[in-house]
């Protein structure tokens, strides 16, 4: 590839790209079942052979998402763990997993940290946790500027969200201020399981190919590895979130593992073949 | 002070307030919604058409009534009462969802969903769409459906589905991300119609000028009666539509007071009351930066309120920059102040308020004192009490059996 990118959360999806497969982006909330427990799971998907993890930081209205990450995140509130539980969490994390992982949550969250309107303070708080970056679904592109000073001061990477109903010009935005990927959400809608995988996911990714060379994730309703083969056949990465929470409650760390093996190796069987 | 309208030079803004905080799938709608309802405001049919809907189905403009009992209990100024209780659906809440309602028809969506606190919403909601021929569905926190049952068989009989959310708190916050994660799938289809000055740009906006034809009806009619402006208007507030609509034509008249009454609950000094704006602090919630009850990490609070319509943790942000420029003051009633009021209604006037207006009654005698005789004080009486008979008998049933 031409360019090296300046930042590990885009090195690890295009180190991936390079090995021949499309990265494997897992999210899962910390403090779901519990503090500890939500660790082991991460690390397990790193295991398992996930490129980038992604940590939810719950929040109490998640407007972006479904039932199971919902369910998940109200088990974390109800424990009473608070962002500086978590990101006590994520140093031993990121401590021992040797892939990069991003704070996923919602704007007030991270707004709050340390103070009212510190979002300086909660990028300093996960650059000191050895979080590479972070993903705020509520927050567009336009109303991204003091996040992204911050970010970029703090050496985080950012990532905004583009949908099948953005804009050319939308998209353009988004991409420009996304410097670790560029989230593309499959579908209309919020996160959970899936029977199948959207059609409208390959035709917002080729349009993002024509403004961006930044790299280019899927997410929101990627479900088995059979929809992560077909995602990988036209984007950089794959976001899996809700399947990863329901194999946590099924059955820890070790399903999973199991999951996140299942769905590596359809990123690597759909790579470049649409 | 002079206080000018700040919107008019950052749209969707109210001085730090306000903006767009919502999921990018959603932009593309806010977009297309800011557009038509640009372009509908000062298109004539549109205009034509909803002052004809406004007046001959709305019943418009509604009464202002002088309530000599009311006033001679605050022994003080006089005491006129905004008759929004005797619009259709019994709220003001008419004005809002016909001028949504209509802009759907103009935006060629035929599926209007909505979120409803005491009901009132919904059922304004329920009835624009059975007068469209539109789809119409409602989530209401479950909680809510049992307090405000009347309301859930006004909405179905009207052709609406009312879905109680079971999620987070059960109330109206509740409703609110349940009918955003549902607009967020359906958006090419359905317009969320949304009953407060809340939400992202331009809802504020876009629901202040649907109703801020309250206030302007006070000010030609106070003026008529009295030959001049009123000292005070005064509001309950909860997302503050009615208190917006009833402020917001005053706003620049520095000499008239502007006062809204949030529900202060079992007191604002506890977590158990719903005052955002005596209580709260700043972040951001729905989609805009406003104040916001919440926990020091901005995981939103749960409120209380003896009125459902008020028991909401956020607030529309032009009343946070009303707040924090100074222009509005904003004070709490207690949920024993507000069936105070409730009570002083019904026994003196023969009017039975909704909850949420009764929340100012307490409040509006206090003021009529303080200005003494010769002022004017005009209560924005935003809807009738019907569905709160039963809800007020239990709580007065309960306060007996305490004694």
């Amino acid at each position: 590839m031409s360019v090296v990118p300046d930042n590990a959360v885009a090195r690890g999806i295009r180190a991936a790209n390079d090995d021949g497969r499309a990265a494997l982006v897992i999210y899962l909330p910390a403090g779901y079942p519990d503090l500890v427990t939500s660790r082991q799971c991460l690390e397990a998907a790193a295991d398992g052979g996930a490129d980038v993890l992604e940590v939810g930081f719950p929040y109490s209205d998640p407007l972006m998402d479904g039932p199971t990450i919902q369910a998940a995140n109200q088990v974390a509130l109800d424990h009473g763990y608070t962002p500086a539980d978590d990101f006590a969490m994520c140093v031993e994390l990121t401590g021992s997993v040797p892939i990069p992982a991003l704070v996923m949550t919602y704007y007030n969250v991270a707004w709050h940290y340390g103070g009212v309107d510190r979002l300086d303070a909660f990028a300093s708080a996960a650059a000191d946790a050895g979080l590479c970056g972070a993903i705020l679904p509520d927050l567009p592109a336009e109303e991204g500027g003091p996040w992204r000073s911050v970010a970029a001061k703090s050496g985080l990477s950012t990532v905004f969200f583009t949908s099948p109903s953005s804009s050319d010009d939308r998209l353009a935005a988004a991409a420009e201020a996304s410097t670790g990927f560029v989230y593309a959400t499959s579908t209309m809608g919020v996160t959970g399981k899936r029977q199948s995988l959207s059609e409208m996911a390959a035709p917002l990714v080729s349009r993002l190919r024509a403004v961006t060379e930044r790299p280019v994730c899927v997410g929101i309703g990627v479900t088995t590895a059979a929809h992560a083969r077909e995602v990988a056949g036209f984007a950089d990465g794959v976001i899996v979130g809700s399947a990863a929470v329901h194999a946590v409650t099924e059955g820890g760390p070790k399903a999973v593992r199991a999951l996140v093996a299942d769905l590596a190796e359809g990123c690597r069987r759909g790579y470049g073949r649409p | 002070m002079t206080a000018t309208d700040p919107s008019i030079n950052a749209p969707g803004h109210y001085g730090r307030f306000g903006g767009r905080f919502v999921p990018e799938a959603l932009m593309g709608a806010l977009a297309e919604l800011d557009s038509a309802f640009e372009e509908a405001r000062s298109s004539p049919d549109f205009v034509e058409r909803m002052a004809y809907l406004r007046r001959d189905y709305g019943g418009r403009p509604t009464k202002l009534y002088f309530a000599e009992r009311l006033t001679d209990r605050g022994e003080g100024a006089r005491i006129y009462l905004k008759r929004e209780d005797l619009a259709h659906t019994g709220s003001h809440k008419l004005c809002n969802v016909l001028g949504q309602g209509l802009l759907t028809e103009r935006m060629g969506k035929r599926r209007l969903i909505a979120e409803t606190g005491a009901g009132q919403h919904g059922v304004a909601t329920a009835t624009i769409a059975a007068l469209l021929g539109m789809e119409c569905r409602i989530y209401m926190g479950e909680e809510d459906t049992r307090r405000q049952h009347l309301n859930v068989v006004r909405m179905e009989l009207m052709g609406a589905e009312v879905v109680p959310v079971t999620a987070g708190t059960r109330t109206l916050k509740d409703a609110i991300n349940e009918a955003m994660r549902d607009w967020v799938t359906n958006v090419d289809s359905t317009h969320y119609l949304i009953g407060s000055v809340v939400g992202p740009h331009p809802f504020p906006l876009m629901v202040r000028e649907f109703v801020k034809v309250i206030g302007q009806e006070v000010r030609d009619e106070v003026r008529q009666r009295e030959g001049r402006l009123p000292d005070a208007v005064v509001a309950c507030v909860g997302g503050g539509s009615n208190a917006m609509g009833i402020f917001h034509p005053f706003i620049e008249d520095d000499d008239v007071r502007l006062v809204g009454v949030e529900a202060g609950g079992e007191g604002v000094d506890g977590t158990r009351h719903a005052a955002t704006l005596s209580g709260g602090t700043e972040g951001i919630l729905h989609g805009a930066r406003s104040f916001v009850l919440q926990d020091e990490y901005g995981q939103v609070r749960p409120t209380h309120s003896v009125s459902a319509g008020l028991d909401y943790p956020g607030v529309g942000p032009e009343h946070a920059w009303l707040r924090d420029s100074g222009r509005g003051e904003y004070v709490a009633a207690t949920d024993t102040e507000a069936l105070e009021g409730f009570r002083l209604l019904c026994e003196l006037e023969g009017i039975i308020p909704a909850l949420e207006p009764a929340h100012a009654v307490v409040p509006a005698l206090r003021l009529a004192s303080e200005l003494g005789p010769g002022g004017i004080v005009v209560l924005n009486l935003s809807g009738r009490g019907d569905k709160d008979v039963d809800e007020v008998e239990r709580i007065l049933a309960q306060l007996a059996g305490h004694r």
